[in-house]
C-alpha cells in the first residue's frame, strides 16, 4: 500500500496518453491549467471531456477536490521515504517527514473512504498518478522546497474552500468541520517545513506567505479550487487528467 | 460591554442552534474582493445599535447577526488574551532568549493585527478588553509566566493550541455567511503555524497526538473536552485500527485536529480572566 503510487504498471495505451499529458502540460506550464477549472461566470459550462474524470459538482466536488490534494501529498511523501535525503536524515527531520506521510495517506484514506459511502465509485476520483520526476529526492532542499510548497497551498486550499461548502444540510456542516479539523493540520506541517528550512527564524508563519486584511500580514491565504488547480498543474506533477468544471465557485 | 457581561449574554443564548439554512446573510459581503481594505469593509456589524437589535429581535436576519457578532467578540477575547500576553513576554526584560525573539516578535505581531481587525469589524460593538492575570490568580494557579521561561512557553502553547480549537468550533456558527467564515479560517490556521512553532520549540511535535501534552496538569482540558484531541471518529467512521502500517491511532489522532465549544473555551481562559 505503501507504494501504491508507485507500483501501477500503466498500460501502452496509458503509456500514450501520458506521454501526451506531459508534453501538452509542458507546453501550457505558465499559461494556465492543462484543462479548465471553473465554472465560468456566465454560466456556461465547457462540454465534458470524453474519458476524464470530473471532479462533480456540489460537495460532492469539493470532496474529489481534496481528495485529488491529499493523493498529491500522500504521493509526494511516499517518495520522499523512498528517497536517500530522507534515509540519511538527521533522526528529528525523519521523523517530521514520517509524520507527514503518516497524516496525508490517512486524509487520502479518509476522503476515499468518505466519497465512496456518499457516492457511486464512478464518481470518486480514480487513483491518480503522478511524476515527481523534477523533484532531487536526494536533496533536502529540493524535498523540503516542495514539501513547504505543498503544504502551504493546502493550507489556503482548505481555507478557500470552506465557503464553498454548501451547508444547507447536516452532512454539509460535518464537511465543513472536517476540512477545518484537517487544515489546520496543513497549516502545523508547513510552519515545521519552514522551520526546518530557517530555523528560528519567524518563516514559519512569514510575510512571505502571509497576507493582511487591512493590517500587518496576519492571515493565511483562502485560494480559490481554480487557482490552486492552475498551480498544481504548473508544477507538473500531476499526470493522469482530470477536470473541474464543475465546482462551486461562491 | 465587559467580558463578565459578555459571557451573561452568551449564557442567555443558544448559539449553535439557531442556525438558517440560507447563505450569505449579509448580501453585501458577496461583492467583496479578498484583501479589501479593512476599512472599506462593511460590516454591517457596526452598524447596529444595540436599540435597532432590540427593535427587530424578533426577525431571523437580527437574530443571525446577533449570534456571529457574539462569536466575533468571543473570537476578540481571545485575542486580547493572546495579545496582551505576548506583549507583557516581550516586555519582560531577560524573559525571552534572543535565539527566540523572532518567533515571539512576529507572534505578537499577528495577535495585535488579529485584534486590530476584529475591533474594526465590530466596530462598537466590540468587546472592552478584559483585565488579564497570567498568575492564573483568578483560576487559584499561581503561575510566574513573565519570570520565567519554561512556564512563558507553556502558556504560549496552551493558548495557540486552545485557539485553533476555539476558531475550529465556530466554523459551523459562521456557516451560513461565507465572507465572516472565510476570515476566521484564515486566522485559525495561522494560529495552527503558532501552535506548531511553539510546541517544536518546547520539544513537542508540532502536532497533538491523542490528548497528550507537557502542560502542567490544570490545563488538561486544553486537549479535552466533549471531541477531545484523542478522538479517532472522523464523519461517522471510526478510524481506529484501520492504519496500523500509517502510524496507528497516534497519526489518526495528529491528522484530525479537533473543536472546543465555546463554553470550554472561556472556561479555559477564565483562569486568567479578572474581569
Amino acid at each position: 500500500m505503501k507504494d501504491k503510487v508507485l507500483e501501477k504498471q500503466p498500460q501502452p495505451e496509458e503509456n500514450k496518453r501520458r506521454q501526451f499529458l506531459k508534453l501538452s502540460g509542458m507546453a501550457l506550464v505558465g499559461t494556465g491549467l492543462l484543462y479548465a477549472c471553473s465554472s465560468d461566470d456566465d454560466g456556461s459550462m465547457p462540454p465534458p471531456t470524453p474519458g476524464v474524470f470530473d471532479l462533480g459538482a456540489g460537495n460532492v466536488g469539493i470532496l474529489n477536490y481534496a481528495y485529488a490534494l491529499e493523493q498529491l501529498e500522500a504521493a509526494f511523501y511516499t517518495q520522499v521515504l523512498a528517497g536517500s535525503y530522507w534515509m540519511n536524515a538527521p533522526a528529528n527531520e525523519k521523523q517530521i517527514l514520517e509524520d507527514l506521510y503518516n497524516h496525508e495517506v490517512i486524509h487520502r484514506e479518509f476522503f476515499k473512504t468518505a466519497l465512496n459511502s456518499v457516492v457511486s465509485s464512478d464518481m470518486v476520483l480514480p487513483t491518480v498518478e503522478f511524476d515527481f520526476s523534477s523533484v532531487n529526492f536526494s536533496d533536502r532542499a529540493s524535498v523540503l522546497g516542495v514539501a513547504k510548497i505543498l503544504e502551504d497551498t493546502g493550507v489556503s486550499a482548505y481555507n478557500g474552500a470552506g465557503k464553498l461548502i454548501n451547508v444547507s444540510d447536516a452532512s454539509g456542516v460535518t464537511y465543513l468541520t472536517l476540512a477545518g479539523k484537517i487544515v489546520s493540520v496543513e497549516a502545523r506541517h508547513a510552519a515545521a517545513i519552514r522551520d526546518l528550512l530557517n530555523p528560528g527564524s519567524a518563516d514559519f508563519a512569514g510575510d512571505d506567505i502571509l497576507i493582511g486584511l487591512g493590517t500587518a500580514p496576519a492571515f493565511d491565504k483562502a485560494t480559490p479550487p481554480a487557482d490552486v488547480l492552475q498551480a498544481v498543474a504548473a508544477t507538473g506533477f500531476v499526470v493522469t487528467p482530470f477536470t473541474a468544471n464543475n465546482l462551486p465557485t461562491s | 460591554m465587559n467580558f463578565l457581561k459578555f459571557l451573561d449574554t452568551l449564557s442567555d443564548k443558544d448559539l449553535l442552534n439557531e442556525k438558517s439554512s440560507r447563505r450569505d446573510s449579509f448580501d453585501m459581503f458577496k461583492t467583496l474582493g479578498k484583501g479589501a481594505a479593512l476599512a472599506s469593509i462593511p460590516f454591517g456589524l457596526a452598524a447596529i445599535s444595540t436599540k435597532t437589535k432590540a427593535a427587530t429581535k424578533s426577525m431571523a436576519y437580527a437574530a443571525e447577526m446577533a449570534d456571529e457578532m457574539d462569536v466575533l467578540n468571543f473570537a476578540l477575547t481571545l485575542e486580547y488574551l493572546e495579545r496582551s500576553f505576548y506583549q507583557q513576554g516581550l516586555d519582560a526584560a531577560g524573559l525571552i532568549p534572543s535565539s527566540d525573539q523572532a518567533v515571539f516578535a512576529k507572534i505578537s505581531q499577528h495577535e495585535d493585527a488579529h485584534v486590530d481587525f476584529l475591533v474594526t469589524a465590530l466596530g462598537s460593538n466590540a468587546v472592552a478588553e478584559p483585565t488579564f492575570d497570567f498568575t492564573g490568580a483568578p483560576g487559584g494557579l499561581n503561575l510566574d509566566p513573565f519570570g520565567d521561561y519554561p512556564t512563558f512557553m507553556a502558556l504560549a502553547q496552551g493558548f495557540e493550541d486552545t485557539g485553533v480549537r476555539a476558531y475550529k468550533g465556530q466554523a459551523g456558527a459562521l456557516a451560513n455567511d461565507n465572507a465572516l467564515l472565510e476570515y476566521a479560517l484564515q486566522i485559525h490556521s495561522v494560529e495552527a503555524r503558532h501552535a506548531s512553532q511553539v510546541r517544536r520549540m518546547r520539544g513537542e511535535k508540532g502536532w497533538i497526538t491523542q490528548s497528550n501534552n507537557t502542560l502542567p496538569t490544570e490545563f488538561a482540558a486544553i486537549y479535552g473536552g466533549s471531541t477531545p484531541e484523542s478522538n479517532t471518529t472522523q464523519g461517522g467512521v471510526n478510524l481506529s485500527g484501520m492504519f496500523g502500517q500509517f502510524g496507528g491511532d497516534a497519526a489518526v489522532t495528529e491528522a484530525f485536529d479537533e473543536p472546543l465549544t465555546m463554553n470550554e473555551v472561556l472556561t479555559i481562559a477564565s483562569i486568567f480572566i479578572v474581569s
